[in-house]
């Protein structure tokens, strides 16, 4: 309770979630707002914003822009969250493991957690999401696997210095086993800085999968802000809003997760915000 | 005798440094391996392009080339001998081996992000250290509002947006290519006119590394601004830019340099689509016309050149981590 009051008074946090919200609602109405599918064609092709009812204007085949932006939020937003929920996963499985137990099994996957760190993240998720043609499943699973380092990173941080803790070490003389102590011990209290990092995962994870779309690598069959503003390029001379707005929508996207994020690691961990700032 | 430690200690690194490139290039390979034997599709199949077009007997070429009906570790064997002795395969789409279609993109590429990570290191730095000694400050608040606007911003879009200001709007700049085709110049003005090129490729790419070192140094000036030895420096009576060019850059470098060195593979990725919105000659055009072909054996072996890339970066920084860091140095004295 009190790290919500404390939230409340976070003025960039705040207008982070405020801006969050829009953005979720945005997606929620869709549907509503743009009964019609963002495919179909409803005006002439390159109608500039604000003429024949699109206040975005239209694209090249004259589909409704402004339609695009509020159903690629859908898009956007999905593929973020799940795909950050995924890193998560994988890595507080790596973390915890090579935290809890040390030793050999640590030092190999610190290796490979190394390895994925070090390798191009984009390159390897367009090779991922080629080889197993995009869907919105594959490119969520490809964003999860290249997002997780710094998660099993951070985890196996929080899991080294729990681990000697008194309170572990009483749960150890208790005869507790292994499973009920990761899960029940140290995991809830290396629990907030977790969801702080994965909270700014998914502001990466939309950054990648608007960069894997505009690469012509994103799912077929949804619209997409990266989408766009790739088939908007071409034509950027004559039309600027096809690929001005929808870049719009990602960065102020982006902007209110990080902001939301940095808040959130403000009053969840004090100690660490205050030497970094 | 200081001398010869020295001397013994880069050797070692240097022989580390060598293991761990050679390793990494073999683990990228098999993991190559395994991706072609896991996609869908047959391997010859997969290797000759998802096209229809490739014919029987290429994909029969192909089958007894790569040994096929092998067992799967002699394969492997096989094609970690290939890589090792740089074969990179061939691109039944180009009917180019992958290898010349790298290298001769490779120096467009490398130019491009060579020049951004200085650039960003540079200027980054030098904004981030300025807005640090005047922290609370309205040029402070600025940087800050304008580092995180940068974060948020995809790198292919900002490129978009100077583009429709700078060439579609003004008309100073170029929107795209390496050099003015065709225009009979001199080398110097060549010089010029890719380096013209070259400008907004390189500021788009370089933006958002520029802010994060920018945000780096600065929290990093301020911590080491409160630390006990700049106090020392003060109470001996040294001169304010003394204590901040000697004592001040010096450590708060220390953990930029290591960031620099760990954000590497980001900005390769981010080369790649870069060159993609510039139509720059380099690794990115190829790789965006390999997904579109669906080329495999080139999207593979420009991942496994590009990470070799994020090695040797990071082994520079590593040197120069070295160098700055006072601890390492004044650690062997």
């Amino acid at each position: 309770m009190d790290a919500v009051r404390a939230f409340l008074r976070h003025p960039s946090g705040m207008a982070g979630l405020v801006l969050l919200l829009a953005v979720v609602a945005l997606a929620l109405l869709a549907p509503v707002l743009f009964p019609v599918s963002p495919w179909e064609m409803v005006g002439a092709p390159f109608t500039p914003p604000g003429e024949d009812g699109m206040w975005l204007g239209g694209d090249t085949l004259g589909r409704d822009v402004a339609a695009g932006v509020a159903h690629g939020a859908r898009v956007s937003l999905v593929i973020g969250i799940a795909s950050a929920f995924a890193a998560m996963v994988i890595g507080v499985v790596i973390g915890a493991i090579s935290g809890y137990f040390g030793g050999a099994v640590d030092l190999v996957l610190m290796r490979v957690t190394e390895l994925f760190q070090t390798v191009p993240a984009f390159i390897l998720a367009i090779l991922l999401v080629a080889t197993f043609s995009p869907t919105l499943t594959t490119i969520i699973l490809t964003l999860g696997a290249v997002s997780w380092p710094p998660l099993a990173r951070l985890t196996r941080a929080e899991f080294l210095r729990l681990r000697k803790r008194e309170f572990v070490e009483a749960a150890l003389c208790q005869g507790e086993g292994t499973a009920r102590i990761v899960l029940g011990h140290i995991l809830p209290n290396a629990i907030s800085p977790i969801l702080v990092v994965t909270s700014l995962t998914v502001a990466t994870a939309i950054l990648l999968e608007s960069a894997l779309s505009f690469m012509g690598l994103g799912d077929p069959n949804q619209m997409s802000w990266g989408f766009m503003i790739g088939a908007g390029r071409t034509v950027i001379r004559n039309a600027w809003w096809m690929s001005v707005f929808p870049g719009v929508a990602i960065l102020l996207t982006v902007l209110a997760i990080n902001l939301f994020g940095e808040g959130l690691s403000d009053v969840l961990n004090p100690r660490v915000s205050r030497r970094r700032a | 005798m200081r001398g010869a430690r020295s001397a013994a200690a880069i050797g070692l690194a240097a022989i580390t440094w060598a293991v761990r490139l050679v390793a990494v290039i073999l683990v990228i390979a098999t993991f190559n391996f395994i991706l072609v034997r896991a996609a869908p599709g047959d391997p010859a199949q997969v290797m000759a392009g998802q096209s229809g077009a490739a014919d029987p007997k290429i994909l029969e070429d192909l089958r007894k080339e790569y040994g096929l009906d092998q067992p799967y570790l002699v394969q492997l064997g096989t094609h970690l001998k290939r890589v090792l002795s740089f074969d990179l395969g061939y691109s039944y789409r180009q009917r180019r081996p992958v290898l010349d279609l790298i290298m001769e993109r490779l120096p467009a590429t490398l130019l491009l992000t060579l020049t951004a990570f200085c650039l960003a290191l540079l200027v980054g730095t030098t904004l981030g250290a300025l807005a640090g000694l005047a922290a609370g400050s309205v040029v402070d608040t600025l940087f800050t509002v304008l580092s995180l606007l940068l974060y948020a911003t995809p790198v292919f879009w900002l490129g978009l947006m100077l583009v429709l200001v700078f060439s579609v709007t003004l008309g100073w700049l170029p929107a795209f290519g390496y050099e003015t085709i065709n225009a009979k110049l001199t080398p110097i003005e060549r010089v010029f006119d890719i380096g013209k090129h070259m400008i907004m490729p390189v500021v788009s790419l370089a933006a958002i590394y520029l802010a994060i070192y920018a945000r780096l140094m600065r929290s990093s000036i301020i911590e080491v601004a409160h630390q006990d030895f700049i106090k020392t420096a003060r109470a001996k009576g040294l001169a304010g830019p003394r204590i901040v060019v000697g004592h001040m850059l010096r450590n708060a470098l220390v953990p930029v340099v290591t960031v620099a060195g760990m954000q590497a593979g980001a900005l390769v990725g981010g080369a790649v689509v870069i060159e993609t919105v510039f139509a720059w000659p380099g690794l990115g055009r190829l790789t965006f016309d390999a997904v579109l072909q669906r080329d495999y054996p080139v999207l593979l072996g420009i991942f496994l050149i590009l990470s070799i890339i994020v090695i040797v970066l990071n082994l520079a920084t590593d040197l120069v981590y070295r160098l700055i860091d006072p601890r390492m140095t004044t650690g062997a004295a």
